[in-house]
Parts: C-alpha cells; structure tokens; sequence
C-alpha cells in the first residue's frame, strides 16, 4: 500500500540523524576526556604510564560506582544527596562489626565471618535507600529534601558507632575466625585493584537493567512521563523506590572498597562524595528532570573528572585552580549540553514543517472502514 | 469565505477593528485553519460557534498573539499587523479570556490582574495603592465583594474566571477575546458577566465570544460566525439566526464514517459501573460524578457523550484506576476493582486512552516502539530480561493492523502526526489483550481523516469482543460510531439514546447543550 510505501522511504531519510545525535549527545564528553589524556600527556610524560593509569582508574572506579547508582535516581528525575554520608556510615559499620560487636544485655562480643560483614554493610546501603524512597515515594518528601535530611541523619549514627574516632583493627583475628577483609578489599586480581573490578562489575549489571530489563524501560518511562506511565500500569512508585535502593546499595560497595582503601573505617570519610556523583552523571549526559542519560556516559563523565583532577595534581597545578576548573568543565559539559537540545529542537521544527503537505489529503480515505477491512 | 459576500450583513466596513486574512495554522501535518477570513467588529459581539477542534480556539490564540499563524495576516483599523507575543497583543487593546484559567494561584488578586503591566511610583517601585484602589473599583463594576489582597488560591473557580474578566478590563482592552467564560460560572455570574458584556459593547469595545452553551451565546450575540474542520462556514446577523440554523451549520455535512449499521453481536456483560459516585476535589462537598450505573457488553460501543465538566472524564478516570470511588461498584466480568492498582486493572483487562495525548499519554523522549509496548513489557520478560524481538513483533504488528504512519519502531514519538499518536497510545492499549477499551475524547485534535480510521478499529476491535466506552462531546461522532449514547450531564446520567433512531437535537436537548423543544428560542433579545 502507499503508506507503507512512504514509511520504508521515511525509514531510509530518517534513520541516519537518528543515530547521530546518540553519538553526539555521549561524543561531547568523550571528546573533552580524549582531550583531556592528550593535554596532560604532552605537559607530563608520566600521565599515561601504565602505573599512573591504573592508579588513576582506581580513584575513578568509586565515584563512577556512586554515579552509576546516581544516575538511576537522577533518570527516575531525582536526587540523592545522602551517598556521602551513606558510604561513612557502611564503612563505619564494617569497621565495628570487625571490631566486635558488644551485645550488653546478652553479656557477649559478636565476631560476624568477613562475609556477614560485608553483606550486612551492604543491607544497611540498602536500608537507607529505602528509607529514603518510602520517605520520597509515599510521604511526598522532595527528593532533595529527604535526601537531604538523610545526609545529615546517617553522617550523625556513623559519628554515634564511632563516638568520634576511627575504627582500624580491621584485620582480624585467625582465633575469631574474621580475618581476610583488608587482604579481599586490597587483592589486585589481574593486576587490576578491585575497586576496579567492582566498577566493571557495577556497570555491565547496570547496564543490563537498564538496557535489557523491564524495571529499566519502566524507569526511562517514569522519569520521561510519569503520568504517562502510571496509566500504562507502570509502577511508578515501586520505581521510585527502587531507585534510592540500588543507589544505596552502590553507596554501601563504595564504603566497604574506601574502607579497604583507607584501612580504617573512620566516620568522616566520603564527605562530598554525592557532588562528585551528580557531576559524572551530569557530564555524561544525563538529564536532572529525567528521563535521559546512559551508563557509558556517566563512567566517560566519572573519567573525565577523575582524570581532569588527578592530572591536575601531577602536572602541579595548585589546589584551588584545580576546583575552580572542576567547576569550569562541570558548568560548560551541561551549557553545551542545553545549547545542543536547542539546536535539535529547532532542527525537528524544520524537518515537522518541510514535512506538511501543501495541501492536506482530506478525502483520501472516505471509507476506512472498507480499506481497513480490505489490507 | 465562499457565501460571505451574500451572508455579510450590511455593516459599514468603518465597524471591522480587527480583521484576520487567509489565516492558515499547521500543526505538524494538522491543519487547524484552512484559510480563514474573520472580521471582529466595534460595539457588538461576535460569537464563534463550532464543535471541539474546528478550529476557533486556534483563531483566537492567532488573534490574542499567543501563536503565530502558519501563512495570512491581522489587521488592526485597517493596517496590517504582526503580533510578537501575547503582551504585544495586550498594548494593542487586545485581552483574551483563556478557556483555561492563567492565574497564578500563590499571588493576590490584585497582583494577578497587573502581572507584567505592574503600575510604577515615580520611584520605580511598584505602586500597591494605585493598583489596589483599581481593583476595588473593577470589583464593584463586576459585583464581586472579593478583596483585592485575597490569594487566587482561596478563591472559587467562578470567582477566578471572574478575575481573569477584571485583568481584561484592567488592561483597557478594545478586543475583548472570551473563550468558554462561563462555563465555570454560576448562573447568577453569568448574568453579571452578561451586564458586563453590555456595558463594553455600550463603550464601542469589541467582543468576541466562544461557548458551548449555544442557548447562552445566541442570547448576547450580535453576529454568528460558525466554523467547521477549520473553515469558516457561515457568517450571520443575530436577529436572522436560531438554535436550528446554528445546530445545522456546525455539524452541517454528514461525518464522513459511519458505524451505525455495523453488526451487533453482543456478549456477556464485560464492565458494570453499579451506583458509582466520586468526589469533585476542586470544591468541597461537590460530587464530580453522582450514582452512574453503566453496563457495557462485549462487543458493544457505548458513546458517554455531554458537555465538558459533566464528570465523564472523572468516570473514565476512575474505571482506569488513577482516581478514587467515593461509593459504588464497579464490576470486570463480575470481578469487584475495588482497592485495585492501575497496573493490576491493565493486567485484568481494563484500560485507558487518555484525553490529554502529549500530557498523559506518551512519553515524548521515548520511540514510537517503546511507547507502544510499554503497558505490556510483563508480558515479553523472559529470564528477567526483555525480549528484543518479541517486543518488536508485538509493536510491529500494531503498526501494521493499526497502519501508523512512521519511519519505523525507532523513530521518535514526535515525529508523528496526531493522529498516528494517537494510534500509538491505542495500540499500546491494545497490546495489554483489554476486555475493556475506555477512551476518553479519542479523536481530539486529530483530523477527519485519521479519526474515521480510529474509529474503524474501535469498530474492528469490538468486533472480537472487546467492550468499548468512549467520551466525547461531538455529537456527529455519538451518533455515527456508536451502538448506544449515554448522555451525562453535571455528573449524572441524564439519558439514553439509540443513535440509529435518534436526532442530533435531543441528545443535544439532553446533554444541557441546548434547550431546544423545551422553551422556544426566539427574536425576543
């Protein structure tokens, strides 16, 4: 028939821009870290030695791990400020359990198994997610005000474990039958560190839900329309929950990888980590009203600021240039970004425009009930 | 345009303030206005007739500068004009009263009605006392005891329409645009609004009017401008027009489908709405819907037809799930809904095309396929992930039965016309396997020729079983694409009607649209 005729024509004319502004839209940040490599590889020879570079993945493998689960809040159109301080207080949890932990009522001294350890590190991740979501989701709390608040609350429960000073016996001991976390958290296996392979790991995982799962399609969905959504039998509050809950989760790895990193548990650690996250996310292309960003985008934002600053400190420039040009990228990835959703826009108005018919074909099909029944 | 040189009546052309020629507005491939010549004049009130989409809220925006014509030009006292923005329309003397109110509840009264044409001391400040006393006066003038400081917010929705009315006056509008002003409006309002309106014609001010209440907007007008699928039909003194002349030129040609001689093969009852009432949010203690009881058979097309805010939206809503029943039942093959997520409804067969396409119905970064499959992606999981290509089976068998015109499932949602939109949402509905199809005005703002397609496939559909209930508030659709009329009107069930052996004027008569029959209409204004 002519109308299909006309799509295959469509098809071919349509087909090539469509796939362009893909590319375009990730090309932007992945031109500003292949810029980035080249500059402070020519003012520093060491840059791109194979040392430096795995030294410099591993700083960016946790805050790419934070953004991942960033990103899945900021597609959902929200905001999770509470994952700095969520990444203290699961380290600092660890750090107790390794420690012992005191039941006084019972008269006992708990030594979980390293992996008890980790799992319920985790969970508690996963707990303040979900406080958050529950709080975002059925008590109408802004996102950015739960989140908020949540910053503040579980920064103050890691300070109370810790009443203030570090955790760092974290070795064990071989008569408790909990020794081994520093030795997991600090194997290379491949000679890769784990926090890069944990980053790996988070990724392709991510990238799956999003790419490959219902929850993933449901969540573009949400953060694109929600109500649109919702009258598609989305369920968008259990989305919405969902979201605080991987995030949280990824903010428990991260505190149990710092932890290792550090070799101590100590209650201040990951302050500011949440600005990192939104950054990455932001410069990879993510949308903060939702709907739009990917994982390849957000680790090439999370490269972008980790190599940007680590090459900073090499090449010596000074700590406070170093912030004000974090801040020059953070502001020119999203003015570009913008800039380019105008040019688009307008491009679309023209291709809709040209498009019309000088003259519409109203009668065409004065009976579709016969021509509908006849194809 | 064609009977105009024989239909204008004799007016000096020293009347016409404002004149709109060759108006044509495209909206992507819609054709809203299809070469309009309409001519606005001093000292009298011209009323705009038409059904949903014909084209006159568009003329108006044209008119207010709120858009900006496809091809043709204004022109204001006989020179020609083109109108950058809404303000711009404003210094001109011309206001326009939107359909849909444009106040900004968290400001008072008084702020509202000089929002971006604040008055200044000499000191550059705003002048509060010099707008507060303004407001009194317009508020007397408007016999309206609200306080210039009161907030939007607490005001009732009649008495906001009536600020909007104040904002005009306020402005010193020569062109005064009304756009459906009373329909939030009681009748004592109405009556205000109507003295009003005689006071600015008395003023040499220019009125244009729009309602659906055809009874109420034959009794001010002076002239009757009728507009059909975007053309302008017919232009007409008031003392040579009545409801029948006004009636038959709106819906004037026959529609060009009709479903009236379908075969009817009924089932079971699929959809009983037993007693159903819920509450209106909007104002306290008011029930937005009141005991409708609805039975829908398989296989059968029930039209819900009546005037915009009888409470037929809030119906379908509520079936669908997103809105609470206040008391009632509601049945799906015998099965309560009660307590029952829109998701799980979805599930069990029961689903909604909403009214709103771009608002509720699609999610515009998403593609043509991910819109289409997004209701019933359960449906494709398999091993916890999505199945590529039973997804693409699934929305490519929906582009081709319901024959959407697009480059293909990739293609941006967008890049449709409305029409092949609107098929998506359907389709995306009809990918769920629905016992139950509800529509809500499924033709809105599509053209002729799409909407006999979607009507087609309601037919198609029902055909297999489904049961289908569809709103609108076309009459020419209620008569030609249904098996039975229900007519709502302020919440309730009025009557119900057999399209096949029913006339457009009673179920008008009966949706409160028109009086006809009951009292005559007549000369006597």
């Amino acid at each position: 028939m002519s109308a299909s005729a006309e799509a295959s024509k469509t098809i071919k004319a349509n087909k090539k821009p469509f796939n362009l502004n893909g590319v375009l839209i990730e090309g932007r940040a992945l031109i500003a870290l292949i810029l980035i490599i080249i500059v402070f590889s020519l003012l520093s020879p060491n840059f791109l030695a194979l040392d430096n570079f795995i030294i410099m993945t591993r700083h960016v493998a946790m805050n790419a791990i934070l953004a991942i689960g960033m990103l899945m809040v900021i597609l959902n159109g929200g905001i999770d400020l509470s994952v700095g301080s969520t990444v203290g207080l699961t380290g600092v949890i660890a750090g107790s359990l390794l420690e012992g932990l005191s039941i006084p009522v019972l008269d006992v001294f708990l030594y979980p198994a390293v992996w008890v350890v980790i799992v319920i590190s985790l969970a508690v991740g996963v707990l303040v997610g979900f406080i958050n979501g529950v709080l975002i989701a059925k008590f109408k709390v802004a996102p950015f005000i739960a989140t908020l608040g949540m910053l503040y609350v579980a920064r103050g429960v890691a300070l109370l474990i810790t009443d203030g000073t570090p955790f760092s016996r974290l070795s064990g001991e071989p008569a408790l039958g909990n020794t081994g976390f520093l030795d997991i958290l600090k194997s290379s296996p491949l000679g890769l560190p784990l926090p890069v392979w944990s980053m790996i790991f988070f990724a392709l995982i991510f990238a799956l839900v999003l790419g490959k799962s219902a929850f993933g399609r449901w969540l573009y969905a949400t953060g694109g329309n929600e109500r649109a959504a919702e009258l598609s039998g989305v369920p968008v509050k259990k989305v919405q929950i969902g979201v605080y809950v991987l995030s949280g989760l990824c903010a428990g790895a991260v505190g149990l990888l710092l932890t290792g990193d550090l070799s101590s548990a100590t209650p201040a650690a990951g302050q500011f980590f949440e600005l990192n996250a939104i950054a990455a996310a932001v410069i990879g292309g993510a949308a903060l009203s939702g709907g739009r960003g990917t994982i390849r985008g957000t680790l090439i934002g999370a490269f972008v600021i980790g190599f940007l600053v680590d090459g900073l400190v090499i090449v010596g420039v000074s700590q406070f240039w170093q912030q004000i040009i974090k801040g020059a990228v953070i502001i020119i990835a999203v003015a570009l970004d913008q800039f380019q959703q105008t040019l688009e826009k307008r491009r679309s108005i023209r291709t809709v425009t040209a498009s019309i018919p000088p003259t519409p074909p109203r009668n065409e099909n004065r009976n579709p009930l016969t021509s509908a029944g006849t194809s | 345009m064609i009977a105009e040189p024989l239909t204008r009546p004799a007016a000096t052309h020293s009347d016409v303030v404002l004149r709109a020629v060759d108006i044509t507005k495209s909206y992507g491939a819609t054709q809203a206005l299809k070469g309009v010549n309409f001519d606005v004049r001093k000292g009298a009130v011209t009323v705009l007739f038409g059904e949903n989409g014909a084209g006159k809220s568009t003329l108006m925006k044209i008119l207010a500068g709120v858009e900006s014509p496809t091809s043709g030009h204004l022109e204001l006292h006989g020179s020609k004009i083109t109108l950058e923005a809404p303000t711009h329309a404003v210094d001109l003397g011309i206001s326009i009263i939107h359909q849909e109110l444009n106040l900004c509840p968290n400001l008072s009264v008084r702020d509202n009605i000089f929002i971006g044409r604040e008055l200044k001391t000499p000191l550059g400040s705003v002048d509060y006392r010099a707008e507060h006393a303004i407001v009194q006066k317009l508020m007397v003038r408007l016999e309206e005891q609200i306080d210039p400081n009161t907030l939007v917010a607490d005001l009732r929705l009649g008495q906001q329409q009536i600020i909007e009315i104040a904002r005009a006056l306020a402005a010193d509008a020569r062109i005064l645009i009304m756009d459906e002003p009373t329909s939030a409006l009681s009748a004592t309002e109405v009556g205000v609004l109507f003295k009003v309106i005689q006071d600015l014609i008395d003023d040499g001010v220019a009125v244009v009017y729009i309602s659906h209440h055809l009874e109420e907007a034959i009794e001010v007008s002076d002239y009757a401008v009728v507009f059909r699928d975007g053309e302008l039909v017919a232009t007409e003194e008031a003392k040579n027009i009545d409801l029948a002349w006004v009636v038959g030129k709106m819906t004037g040609r026959d529609a060009e489908y009709d479903f009236r001689d379908e075969p009817r093969n009924y089932g079971e009852v699929a959809l009983s709405v037993q007693n159903v009432s819920m509450v209106d949010p909007t104002g306290a203690g008011r029930l937005s819907v009141s005991g409708v009881s609805i039975d829908v058979r398989e296989g059968e097309i029930v039209c819900l037809y009546g005037l915009m805010g009888a409470g037929r939206t809030e119906l379908v809503e509520a079936l669908a799930g997103r809105e609470p029943v206040a008391a009632g039942r509601v049945l799906l093959g015998g099965i309560d809904l009660r307590g029952r997520s829109i998701g799980e409804r979805i599930a069990m067969g029961i689903g909604l095309v909403p009214e709103d396409r771009q608002r509720d119905g699609l999610v515009q970064m998403m593609s043509v396929g991910q819109n289409a499959s997004l209701a019933s992606l359960l449906g494709v999981v398999k091993n916890f992930l999505l199945s590529r290509s039973r997804e693409l089976r699934n929305v490519e068998q929906q582009i081709s039965d319901l024959q959407i015109k697009t480059a293909g499932p990739a293609a941006g949602i967008t890049s449709l016309s409305g029409g092949n939109q609107q098929k998506v949402v359907i389709g995306k509905m009809l990918l769920t396997e629905p016992k139950v199809l509800l529509l809500d005005e499924p033709t809105r703002g599509i053209d002729v020729g799409a909407k006999g397609e979607i009507f087609s496939l309601l037919f198609r559909e029902a055909a297999k079983g489904r049961a289908v209930l569809f709103v609108t508030s076309e009459i020419s659709e209620a008569l030609t694409a249904s098996h039975r009329i229900v007519v709502m009107s302020k919440g309730r069930i009025v009557r119900e009607f057999d399209p096949r052996t029913s006339t457009r004027e009673e179920v008008m008569a009966a949706s409160g649209e028109s009086e006809i029959g009951t009292h005559p209409i007549g000369e006597d204004q």
